[in-house]
């Protein structure tokens, strides 16, 4: 009997585990995975919790309730991977050995990473919206809220879901506007980037709508530190911003499990082949989702494209042929822009987002790069999508892991400058 | 991409002003270009940085953001904004002749 095992219970995990439990013989492979938690979290969910739209049951359920029959679950906190010995010790003690290795640890915020992020102000002042409890938090303060200075902030690329600080921006200034608050509240946005989004056309669609909406930017802000006591963040240069509220996205980074095993970059992030997901270095070693330093975006739709994509090479790894199946980067991300309205991008490692229609070429009834009540319902349906066929591996009709050039608008990119992007 | 030169010199400049052809870049074209970023003369400090920078980008084809610079080279983020004020990687990126840091995913 072999041993796939799959370190990470959450989205990529999950959909590995369950892809896999389908193609593989029963009697020659088993499919271990391992998380040191027993609930999944619906992560994009967390988004909503702050201003009521989500509550608890929205987003939690039981990791067990998504893994097949057939799968073994394995409860532990990850110690060590010793890639020379084929084995992973979990903290218990407890040796895991393996034949294939499949990484799904994801990432996580790390605001120790930054000076006084965690001083008095944390959870009073100082919120996060990536993590559960942290939403949780937020939403609690939100509903005391009077007005003031409201701040929201990304602290360093790069960050899981990189458009989830706008949407929180657009969807702040809709519920303050609800609520009667927006005219004693300066919303402030304040960002690394010298734009609002990491793409070109998307950057400029959504720093007009930023200023539509009477919220002011702060560009090129790397955060120093944050100072509880005069309830500011100074960047390197200097620069302070004051807050009544902060709402931070700390640093992010990988598991320390990646780093104890001597695995990771900077960041704790898997070193990954971008179009086979090996891990570089490694052969038996893959990696998938929020945990490689691939040159996409860090989202779920990436992972659930990943692990298609993975599932052909590890068929390929086992059968001793070449890895034949290439990811080329396919992103595909709403952005929640307030009002019941949203955007919608596709994009990949060559192609950034543009306007057009999908996923029917020409038709639609997504809007590309453009702000429609229809994208909104369907980042609203999606909630229904994770749940019911996402994890499960499903296919998803009509959404392919390939980017489609069919019905995308391509002059718009090519009249803007192509500058090379560049991965921290 | 436009003809320019820089000091005399042709060069392929980008409309930020950094190189597009790496193979064109010397450290003459370096100690130019860090006078137009108001950093000149380059000292031993600023060309450990710059090497570092060349060094990863042949390893990643791509130019080391803050924290690599802290982890992997060794030079702390206070004594990049001291040498570099004002956005330290995409001036050190530019004097060493690698394209303008857009930005992450």
């Amino acid at each position: 009997m072999k041993t796939v095992l799959i370190l990470g219970a959450g989205t990529a995990g999950t959909m590995m585990s369950n892809h896999l439990r389908r193609r593989l013989d029963d009697d020659e492979w088993a499919i271990r995975i391992v998380d040191e938690r027993e609930e999944h979290y619906y992560q994009p969910g967390f988004l909503f919790m702050p201003f009521g739209v989500y509550d608890e049951r929205d987003v939690v359920r039981p990791q067990r309730k998504f893994i097949g029959n057939g799968v073994g679950r394995i409860r532990g906190k990850i110690e060590q991977i010793d890639p020379a010995e084929n084995c992973v010790t979990l903290a218990s003690g407890e040796r895991l050995d393996y034949d294939i290795l499949i990484v799904a640890t994801g990432t996580d915020i790390a605001p120790d990473q930054t000076e006084g992020m965690l001083g008095a102000d944390w959870q009073n002042r100082a919120f996060d919206f990536y993590t559960f409890e942290g939403s949780r938090r937020l939403a609690a303060a939100l509903k005391d809220w009077k007005g003031g200075r409201l701040v929201v902030h990304i602290s360093e690329m790069p960050i899981k879901c990189p458009v989830a600080p706008l949407e929180f921006t657009f969807l702040a200034d809709a519920w303050l506007t609800r609520n009667g608050l927006r005219d004693k509240t300066e919303l402030i946005f304040v960002t690394p980037l010298s734009g609002a989004f990491t793409k070109p056309v998307a950057s400029k669609i959504l720093s007009h709508l930023l200023e539509e909406k009477n919220i002011k930017v702060v560009n090129d802000f790397a955060i120093g530190s944050v100072d509880s006591d005069s309830h500011k963040i100074v960047s390197w240069d200097n620069r302070e911003v004051a807050y009544d509220m902060l709402v931070t996205v700390p640093t992010n980074m990988g598991s320390a499990a990646i780093d104890r095993s001597g695995l990771g970059d900077e960041f704790n992030y898997v070193p990954t082949d971008k179009a086979t997901l090996q891990a570089k270095g490694h052969e038996n070693i893959f990696a998938l989702g929020d945990a490689t330093d691939v040159p996409t975006s860090k989202a779920g739709s990436v992972a659930h494209f990943e692990a298609e994509i993975l599932t052909e090479n590890i068929m390929d790894y086992i059968a001793g042929r070449e890895l034949s199946a290439g990811f080329d980067g396919h992103a595909n991300c709403f952005i929640e822009s307030g009002y019941g309205k949203g955007f919608l991008l596709d994009f990949n490692y060559e192609q950034e987002p543009v306007t057009g229609t999908f996923p029917i070429p020409g038709l639609g009834p997504m809007q590309l790069l453009r702000e429609t009540r229809m994208n909104h319902w369907g980042k609203m349906a999606f909630k229904w999508v994770y749940w019911n066929m996402l994890l499960q591996a499903r296919p998803i009709p009509l959404v392919k892991p390939e980017l489609s050039l069919a019905g995308k608008n391509l002059q718009a990119a090519s009249r803007e400058t192509a500058t090379q992007p560049i991965h921290n | 991409m436009s003809e320019n030169s820089i000091i005399g010199i042709a060069v392929d400049l980008d409309e930020s002003g950094y190189l597009t052809n790496h193979d064109q870049w010397t450290p003459v074209i370096a100690e130019a270009l860090a006078g137009e970023e108001g950093v000149a003369p380059l000292t031993d400090e600023h060309w450990k940085v710059l090497k570092f920078i060349a060094e990863d980008y042949k390893e990643r084809e791509t130019v080391p953001g803050m924290r690599r610079m802290n982890k992997v080279g060794g030079i702390p983020t206070k004594d990049l904004y001291r040498l570099f004020p004002d956005g330290p990687i995409k001036k050190a990126a530019r004097i060493a002749g690698y394209p303008k840091p857009a930005s992450c995913v």
